[in-house]
């Protein structure tokens, strides 16, 4: 935010960034031949859904499109109320599940949602528990997300991924930023 | 391609804000004329004045935590207020303030720190109480907005003079009690009276004024971060019933309570404490209910606008 900005007390709604979704496809190959994770198929949007005919209409186009698609979506919502847009697909084509999560952003961009979109997850999992890749849209980075169970997470595993995949994809710095999805779809 | 915003800009929100501020800069700009033209020197009363501010502005947070019995939790203490906190400021692209809770039954929350990183946002279990989740998003979506906004500054800065102008009249109602007191007469003495006198009609005026003016700059203030806050939810309607059932609940508190409440505000001189900006609590400072739906109200039909 500007000056003026700061002294008018207005907020410019922060832009969505969805150009570094592409660039998972080359972290999971090197996860997989690091830490021998693989993708889950599994990957979701978050999106604060508004209220209003505005938001309501969107959803019903975004609904066709994903039942254009033989139902490989689904809608859950969280206590938070945030939206999570999960598509489960084919474990071995990660290309194509960027693709269509790229789509479902891009759809809710144009409608002018930008500002509404949180975060995408992507899990990964070497036959344990599944573990989280996070990119947060406002920022354009990733972070990685391992939880342990009710409410606690696996840290040392987490500054792990980041070590690995640190040169394929932006990691966001500020770890204060690396907020918990507790009870996300895939998790 | 540019993105594309679902809400329109409050232009005359705006130009009455800047209007306003206008307004503060120009009694600023009088009295330092004025000081300057009859060669008076306030140099001590300003130092202390501003020392005192400083000393508020720096320490606000931790004043205002204080001042409302508030204590800093972490993610385990309290998951889903950490949870909300977390994903509205990744929504807006802020850094997350700490977060604190407030052991009273009166429901408030406020936002407090000198800047953005230094921020803390506190709830009161009270309004926990109450509020339903996404009530309580709304709310604290507001209180963020005054973080985005350094409204903790932007505050201090205009109350400055208030707090000066208040200072000398203290310091004149002060003197001029002793000097009568102690019964001296002569010359002199009178004329030192009617000098007293004069800079604190003087300072009154200058105090009532800035007052006003800090108190409907606050408003605008608010309005800013009602209508900042919606937008950052999408839920306006959510703010809107949240604060009608706090303000329907603070109104049949009893005024003792709101006291015991504001020990700060009672402690300072000056109008329009930058001490925090919570939610309900001065009504003065704070447009009235109706203005606050009104504006809501207006942002929820534009989101029900169809998809252009």
């Amino acid at each position: 935010m500007g000056l003026l900005d700061t002294i008018l007390g207005r907020t410019k709604p922060a832009k969505a960034d969805l150009d570094d979704l592409f660039a998972l496809p080359g972290a999971a190959v090197t996860l997989e031949a690091g830490l021998g994770l693989k993708p889950t198929g599994t990957g979701s949007v978050c999106v604060k859904p508004a209220e209003g005919q505005g938001f309501a209409g969107l959803r019903e186009q975004v609904d066709q499109l994903l039942a254009a698609d033989n139902d490989k979506y689904t809608e859950t919502k969280d206590a938070f109320g945030f939206s999570w847009i999960t598509r489960e697909g084919d474990a071995g084509d990660i290309q194509d599940l960027v693709g269509d999560l790229h789509t479902v952003n891009a759809s809710l961009e144009d409608a002018g949602f930008g500002p509404a979109l949180l975060c995408t997850l992507i899990t990964f999992s070497d036959g344990g528990p599944p573990v989280g890749l996070v990119y947060l849209y406002k920022r354009g980075t990733w972070y990685p997300f391992v939880p342990t169970g009710k409410e606690q997470r696996d840290n040392s595993r987490e500054l792990q991924l980041k070590a690995t995949i640190g040169s394929d994809l932006k990691i966001e710095p500020d770890l204060s930023r690396w907020f918990p999805v507790w009870g996300a779809p895939g998790l | 391609m540019a993105p594309k915003s679902r809400f329109t800009a409050d232009r005359g929100l705006v130009a009455r804000m800047t209007f306003t501020m206008f307004l503060i800069g120009l009694l600023y700009v009088a009295v330092i004329a004025a000081l300057i033209a009859y060669h008076v020197s306030i140099g001590f009363v300003l130092v202390i004045a501003a020392v005192l501010l400083f000393v508020q502005y720096y320490y606000s947070d931790k004043m205002a935590l204080y001042g409302m019995g508030g204590r800093i939790v972490t993610p385990e203490e309290a998951p889903e207020l950490h949870g909300i906190v977390d994903r509205l400021c990744a929504l807006a692209d802020m850094p997350k303030p700490k977060v604190a809770i407030a052991d009273t039954d009166i429901p408030n929350a406020f936002a407090t720190g000198r800047n953005p990183s230094n921020a803390v946002v506190c709830a009161t279990t009270g309004i926990m109480r109450r509020l339903n989740a996404e009530e309580l998003e709304g709310v604290l979506s507001h209180e963020l907005s005054h973080v985005a906004h350094r409204d903790v500054a932007v505050m201090t800065f205009a109350s400055f003079l208030g707090m000066v102008a208040g200072l000398i009249t203290r310091f004149a109602f002060y003197s001029g009690m002793f000097g009568g007191g102690y019964g001296r007469r002569n010359d002199r003495d009178n004329n030192g009276a009617a000098m007293v006198a004069v800079i604190m009609l003087v300072s009154v005026l200058v105090y009532v004024i800035s007052f006003l003016l800090t108190r409907a700059l606050s408003r605008y203030r608010e309005l800013s971060a009602d209508r900042s806050g919606a937008l950052l939810t999408g839920r306006p309607s959510a703010l809107a019933s949240a604060l009608q059932k706090v303000t329907g609940d603070m109104s049949r508190i009893p005024t003792r309570d709101l006291r015991a409440a504001e020990p700060f505000n009672a402690f300072f001189f000056t109008p329009a404490l930058a001490n925090g900006f919570s939610i309900s609590s001065l009504f003065s400072t704070h447009p009235s209910l109706e203005k606050r739906l009104e504006q809501l109200a207006k942002l929820s039909k534009q989101l029900g606008q169809p998809v252009a």
